[in-house]
């Protein structure tokens, strides 16, 4: 196989792995949301914890757009 | 129609040469200097006047002090607040240039890695040294959680080190990323409005959803923008604590 059309081939293959992050942040946000509709007035408080929960929770998702970045542009 | 042709680095006037590399003032500068302009105006005109029922500018001063310090009292404590100049120089920094970037024909300076990854080291380099100079050895004590039994112990401290090793990645590499896609992204778009409208009048009627779409994203960027700008300030103030009180 064309060593450029593999690279291609595995930068789409690595951004599979940005869904499972998709998933996580959908699940963060959406229980947060149903938590802070049973009590409101709790909700501020955990707006920290709440973004402290998705950068970390991104970092994986974001670990796979670097593998295909650099499978497209540095590598 | 590149949407890549935006990150371009560009000489503006060439410095001197050190060895091999070219030391020049490109366009990536201009935009650093311009917003620590923006950042420097506004505070100096906010808190010129200091009155005691504040105007627009010294209320938009007193809400970002406000913000940013409430943000680090929570999580790193009332000790934490003698890193309120870093935490709120970083979180202006970056929301200036962020926002900014989103400008038509300007240049997204948190959109190179090499920007985000010295800003993250600069955070990372601290907690170190702090952690090490407040604490001593008891620094260590971050990476061995207590409460755990002792056969899983040497797995947890591992993962433990493992994990502190990969902040700094993925520090910068989240605001990079995040700009970097956004700003592809919003080209894209872009690049279909006109692709659609070299095609005759059918084309411009077609145009107007990606147009539409273009606008939306523009907003959905604007969002982001203030998002990650926030993340990276409350990331540095969490890895603060971790300096300060070491020890889960």
């Amino acid at each position: 196989m064309d060593p450029q059309a593999a690279k291609m081939i595995g930068a789409g293959i690595a951004c599979i792995g940005m869904g499972g992050a998709g998933v996580g942040v959908g699940t963060i946000f959406g229980h947060y949301l149903a938590a802070a509709l049973r009590n409101p007035s709790a909700a501020q408080g955990q707006f920290g914890n709440l973004i402290f929960g998705f950068a970390v929770t991104e970092a994986l998702g974001i670990f796979s757009l670097l593998i295909a970045l650099l499978l497209l542009f540095a590598l | 129609m590149d949407p890549i042709h935006q990150f371009e680095i560009k000489t503006l006037f060439p410095i001197t040469h050190i060895g091999g590399a070219e030391i020049a003032f490109t366009n990536s500068a201009l935009f650093m200097v311009i917003g620590l302009l923006v950042i420097l105006l506004l505070m100096l005109g906010a808190t010129g006047s200091r009155a005691m029922v504040p105007g627009r500018l010294q209320a938009v001063a007193e809400m970002s002090y406000e913000f940013v310090a409430s943000t680090l009292r929570s999580t790193a404590g009332s000790e934490g607040m003698k890193f309120f100049p870093l935490v709120f120089s970083l979180f202006m920094f970056i929301l200036v240039l962020n926002v900014m970037g989103i400008v038509p024909y300007t240049f997204t300076v948190t959109s190179h890695i090499i920007v985000t990854v010295a800003l993250a080291l600069l955070v990372f380099f601290t907690v170190i040294i702090y952690g090490f100079w407040k604490n001593g050895w008891r620094f260590l004590k971050l990476f061995v959680p207590s409460g755990i039994p002792i056969y899983i112990l040497p797995l947890v401290t591992f993962i433990e080190v493992l994990s502190f090793l990969s902040r700094p990645v993925s520090h910068s590499v989240r605001l990079f990323a995040n700009m970097l896609a956004g700003h592809i992204t919003l080209k894209v778009f872009g690049g279909f409005v006109t692709m659609l409208s070299a095609l005759g009048f059918l084309g411009w009627l077609g145009a107007i959803l990606p147009l539409g779409l273009t606008v939306a994203l523009t907003a959905l960027e604007l969002l982001v923008a203030f998002l990650q700008a926030y993340v990276f300030a409350i990331l540095t103030c969490i890895y603060l604590n971790d300096a300060i009180h070491p020890g889960h």
